[in-house]
């Protein structure tokens, strides 16, 4: 194992299921040998609010926080928050994303604009930067909720991870009846 | 051995269960609250939530006094709350086992202020351990109780917010077996602190803190790590990960005991390196105290002293001086965005209370909970907030202060759990001082904003037991107020007509509202309402219903026609506030 640290950075609003996904990406880590840290802010932060959450692993994990500028995946929930979050990246990082746009309070009062040239921005930067249609490809898996799994899949592409871990991983922290949704959904996710 | 990823909280409750604690007992308080939320799921563990923080800590000290070990736990600014029985209880020490786990907000990201608890530790005269990952949350939690026992001391273990919600591997272990059996023992000489007691039992303070610093000389709770001797950098916490991100080779002195500090060890430290450093969040403490010694070191001259550290803020730094070089950590800009605040949910029932006391021009002294978030635009229904419990006597004090014509303007806001933890008191000064000021307890039947916690008046405890619950009306009028009433705030007219009767009558009154969160998940507790939707040929494009700021509703701009106002049936919890706003009957209960 080198000593090279992989650095995920999970973003979005609060209440989008955040937490749950990195709970997934940090256990399949675990499971894959890996050391692994994760942090986020719970409380006053998550009642609509933005949310960052980081995950690290690698063999000997220090800081439970992505150092600035050195996030070598972002794994987005919105496009806003996606945007938002570039400058964690480095130069070269991956960018997955939900396409999916929530409006915050001064967008929903109409006192300012939500950007609808977000995804072109995000591409110049990160050109191969994935856009994800997570409610389709879920309705497709079978509920539209499993939106969040679908871009796991997508992001489980960026780590070289073996695909028995993720799916361990999900067996443990998915309730048993949504079990075969998430999987599919999972799939349809790591395919693309 | 089995592996498990858990936050520092949940370490923490693990550690507590490995060391055979008997009761724990806390109040809600981000980022300690998991603690306890963690701790119940253990077998054998009496674990309750208590009204507020110096009653946990007092219901700890009991099971200690009894011979069992307990714990209390709680976040930066309940210490403040729980001073009172802490400094008296350094003196009386302890039978079984005590820890007290302060969990400290640095950033800010879900307090009041950011204050540096290390220094009570100093102040009260107790051991204070700090771990900088959740494996270490874990062992010195287990560790704090054997030191609790063996220095005759209550012991407090500090947490900060990326220490407490940050999650890392952690090697678990069995319970210790064969502690003592708790028993009720007489020694007033050492439980009874009078002034007489309380003479004999400070020397021994005194006494405890020397064995202790030594004790820390050795233990290996301290540790030096030995690089490159240039540079020695002493740490501890969050601030230790930081460092070893950020500066690998340098050779570090990391304290896992903040207090008493171990001055043999820091002494031999800085023999050893050219250039000490201490890196350490918030203020100061371990640099004042090394510089206290006689050694010179660098710390706060390079180091903010607010807000949290992180690996770039190390870095920028280090890199101030030439140590590190600073070109990674330089954050890249984005345009500006529309920002992301915090905001109270679709359909919460604190929405219209803001609302009606926005139109009547209210001057509101608020409280800590969800409900703070009313100072928010568009409603900025919210004008102080200072403390848990503090707006009925920040409201009683503005009213002696003010001219007769404004007194009326005057009204508190707080939640039920932030009522029972020390409102209540303010209340009774209220009544009997007389002052004419008007409390609004919104009563969702939870702590919310911690993440829905039960409390002594919603019926249940944290073990879901069915309780005891605290009659809310009676209370007041048995406090001495004659004017109590019950409105429901999804109805607008007459949550608007009450508090403009009650901010009117020159008397103490409370109005009390009976809405449940909608995040309650007790059966039967919320129920949802039909969902609404706006009938566009009727909307005029007015925005009244904008001016909720609910998160349901948006403004949709039309393409050469006046735009109109949108429900998101997602998101709509039928609570029927903006139908009664709108003048023009455009919203109306979604067909199909």
């Amino acid at each position: 194992m080198s000593d090279t640290i992989t650095n995920i950075l999970l973003v979005g609003v609060g209440g989008q299921g955040i937490l749950l996904a990195s709970e997934i990406l940090a256990e399949t880590c675990k499971l894959a040998g890996f050391d692994v840290k994760k942090s986020e802010i719970h409380g006053m932060s998550q009642r609509g609010g933005s949310v960052v959450s980081h995950v690290r692993y690698g063999r000997e994990v220090f800081s439970p926080t992505v150092p600035e500028g050195e996030g070598d995946i972002l794994f987005g929930f919105e496009l806003m928050e996606t945007y938002r979050s570039l400058p964690l990246l480095k130069k070269g990082g991956k960018v997955v994303a939900n396409n999916l746009k929530i409006s915050p309070p001064s967008v929903l009062t109409g006192q300012e604009v939500y950007p609808d040239d977000l995804a072109e921005r995000i591409r110049q930067s990160f050109p191969d930067f994935l856009l994800v249609d997570g409610q389709e490809l879920a309705s497709e898996a079978g509920n539209p909720k499993a939106a969040n799994t679908v871009l796991l899949g997508a992001v489980s592409r960026q780590m070289e991870i073996a695909e028995e871990f993720w799916l361990e991983a999900l067996a443990k922290m998915v309730p048993a009846k949504a079990l075969d949704v998430n999987r599919r959904a999972f799939m349809l996710g790591r395919k693309l | 051995m089995k592996k498990e990823i858990l936050s520092g909280n949940e370490a923490i409750a693990r550690g507590a269960y490995e060391a055979g604690v008997k009761v724990a007992s806390a109040y809600p308080g981000t980022p300690s609250t998991e603690i306890l939320e963690t701790i119940v799921q253990y077998p054998d563990i009496n674990a309750s939530w208590a009204p507020n923080e110096k009653v946990a800590l007092e219901v700890a000290i009991g099971a200690s006094f009894g011979g069992g070990r307990s714990l209390a736990a709680m976040k930066h600014v309940g210490v403040n709350v729980a001073a009172d029985p802490l400094f008296t209880l350094s003196y009386t020490g302890v039978n079984g086992g005590l820890v007290l786990v302060t969990a400290d907000d640095p950033e800010m990201h879900s307090s009041q202020n950011e204050q540096d608890n290390r220094h009570y530790a100093r102040f009260a005269k107790v051991p204070m351990l700090e771990p900088s990952d959740s494996q270490e949350c874990k062992e010195f939690t287990r560790l704090a109780f054997e030191i609790s026992e063996q220095f005759d001391t209550p012991v407090m273990v500090r947490t900060t917010t990326r220490i407490s919600h940050g999650k890392s591997v952690v090697a678990l272990a069995e319970p210790v077996t064969g502690l003592p059996a708790p028993k009720l023992v007489k020694n007033a000489a050492k439980l009874v602190m009078l002034p007489g007691n309380a003479k004999v039992r400070h020397p021994f303070v005194e006494e405890r803190s020397k064995k202790l610093s030594r004790y820390g000389d050795t233990h290996s709770i301290n540790r030096m790590e030995l690089r490159n001797s240039d540079i020695g950098i002493i740490t501890s916490g969050s601030s230790y990960q930081y460092v070893r991100e950020v500066l690998p080779e340098a050779s570090l002195l990391k304290l896992g005991m903040v207090w008493p500090l171990a001055e043999g060890l820091i002494r031999q430290f800085a023999a050893k390196v050219t250039r000490l450093f201490v890196v350490e969040e918030l203020d100061p403490f371990i640099e004042d105290q090394v510089k206290a010694m006689g050694i010179s070191v660098i710390g706060k001259e390079i180091l903010p002293v607010c807000g949290e550290l992180s690996p770039g803020r190390v870095r920028l730094a280090f890199a101030s001086i030439g140590i590190a070089t600073a070109d990674t950590g330089v954050p890249r800009q984005v345009d500006k965005l529309p920002g992301r605040p915090p905001n109270m949910c679709p359909g919460c029932p604190h929405r219209g209370v803001f609302y009606s006391l926005k139109q009547l021009n209210a001057y509101v002294t608020g409280d800590i909970g969800c409900y703070t978030l009313g100072f928010m635009p568009p409603l900025n229904a919210m004008d102080t907030c200072v403390c848990m419990g503090s707006s009925i006597s920040t409201a009683s004090g503005i009213v002696r202060a003010l001219p007769e014509a404004e007194r009326q303007r005057v009204v508190a806001v707080i939640g039920d759990s932030t009522f029972l933890h020390t409102g209540v008191n303010s209340l009774m000064e209220m009544a009997y001082n007389k002052s004419p000021a008007t409390v609004i307890i919104l009563d969702n039947r939870i702590t919310a904003m911690t993440g829905r916690q039960d409390n002594p008046a919603s019926g249940w405890t944290l073990m879901e037991d069915p309780t005891n619950a605290v009659d809310l009306v009676q209370l007041c009028r048995a406090v001495g107020i004659r004017n109590v009433r019950v409105v429901d705030p999804l109805d607008l007219e007459q949550t608007r007509q009450a508090l403009k009767e009650e901010m009117a009558r020159p008397e103490p009154s409370v109005i009390i509202t009976n809405r449940p969160c909608v995040l309650l998940k007790r059966e039967g507790v919320f129920v949802k309402g039909e969902v609404l939707a706006v009938d566009v040929e009727f909307c005029t494009g007015c925005r009244a219903c904008l001016k909720l700021g609910c998160p349901a509703i948006e403004w949709r701009p039309g393409d050469g026609r006046k735009g109109n106002a949108y429900i998101d049936p997602l998101l709509c919890t039928g609570c029927d506030v903006c139908r009664q706003l709108c003048t023009f009957e455009a919203i109306k209960k979604r067909e199909g």
